[in-house]
């Protein structure tokens, strides 16, 4: 599954917007996971997950600037992720599942804070994008 | 669930054609081609039949949200006919449940807070689970 030069431009256009606000993004995905989907936290026994807490902060942003990675170099998503690719696979080895839940999250932060943009076709760009992210994410699991 | 009963009231108003995202979002969702045309998202969402079915599945969700302590009860008529006659794999009911959350968030925006999903994913959850209690 690869993006079409269209879904490709609705991203990266969007993505000037969303770029602005990253860091908060990155944290209310975070509460709207562990809150919708409290099993993913299960990954997180070490951290401090109460909402606004420094290391939701911190992991949120790093979440949605690997995601900027990505969108950046979307013509080469598996090349830009390929070390956290490995990371997911030889030291963190989240549960595939799991990637889906955190796209829907990421998925409803940005349908919540851009209404106007989330018209149908970008939703489905967005939902492709991801999958593709979660993709190269778990392709070196096995 | 207090929340549930406060965005009733907002969500049936709310443009059902919304909920058939769907079938552009995911669109091997389009495989019962009963539809007409769906040969482009704004096909889809222009198209009478796709609104029509649109408006069933709001007003059977509405029921949800008045049974929510009985869905597999509410839902199992609905249950055999999507597995009897519709033949529908269970795991659209999970893609549409998520849409309709996705529509909700463009909708009510900030209001649709992480606890105000976190309900309406069990709610969805639940109604999935009602759904698919009577295939065999």
């Amino acid at each position: 599954m690869s993006l079409t030069k269209t879904e490709g431009t609705i991203i990266v256009s969007m993505w000037a917007k969303i770029s602005t606000q990253a860091d908060t993004i990155g944290t209310e995905t975070l509460e709207r996971l562990f809150l919708s989907h409290p099993q993913t936290k299960t990954y997180f026994p070490h951290f401090d997950l109460h909402p606004g807490s420094a290391q939701l902060r911190a992991h949120g942003s790093k979440v949605v600037a690997a995601v900027g990675d990505a969108v950046k170099s979307i013509d080469n998503i598996g090349g830009a992720l390929s070390k956290l690719s490995e990371l997911h696979a030889y030291i963190l080895r989240v549960d595939p599942v799991n990637f889906k839940l955190l796209s829907h999250c990421l998925l409803v932060t940005l349908a919540a804070r851009f209404p106007a943009d989330f018209t149908a076709e970008a939703h489905a760009a967005w939902d492709k994008f991801l999958s593709v992210v979660s993709s190269v994410l778990t392709e070196k699991y096995r | 669930m207090v929340v549930l009963g406060e965005m009733k009231r907002k969500v049936l108003p709310l443009h059902f054609l919304q909920f058939m995202r769907l079938l552009v979002v995911y669109p091997w969702t389009q495989r019962f081609d009963s539809f007409g045309n769906l040969s482009s998202a704004s096909a889809i969402m222009g198209n009478p039949k796709v609104k029509a079915h649109g408006k069933k599945v709001l007003t059977s969700l509405g029921d949800a949200i008045k049974h929510l302590d009985d869905l597999k009860g509410t839902f199992a008529q609905l249950s055999e006919l999507h597995c009897d006659k519709l033949h529908v794999d269970p795991e659209n009911f999970k893609l549409l449940g998520n849409v309709l959350v996705t529509v909700l968030a463009i909708h009510f925006g900030k209001e649709f807070t992480p606890e105000v999903q976190a309900s309406w994913q069990k709610m969805v959850t639940g109604v999935a689970s009602a759904l698919s209690s009577r295939y065999h």
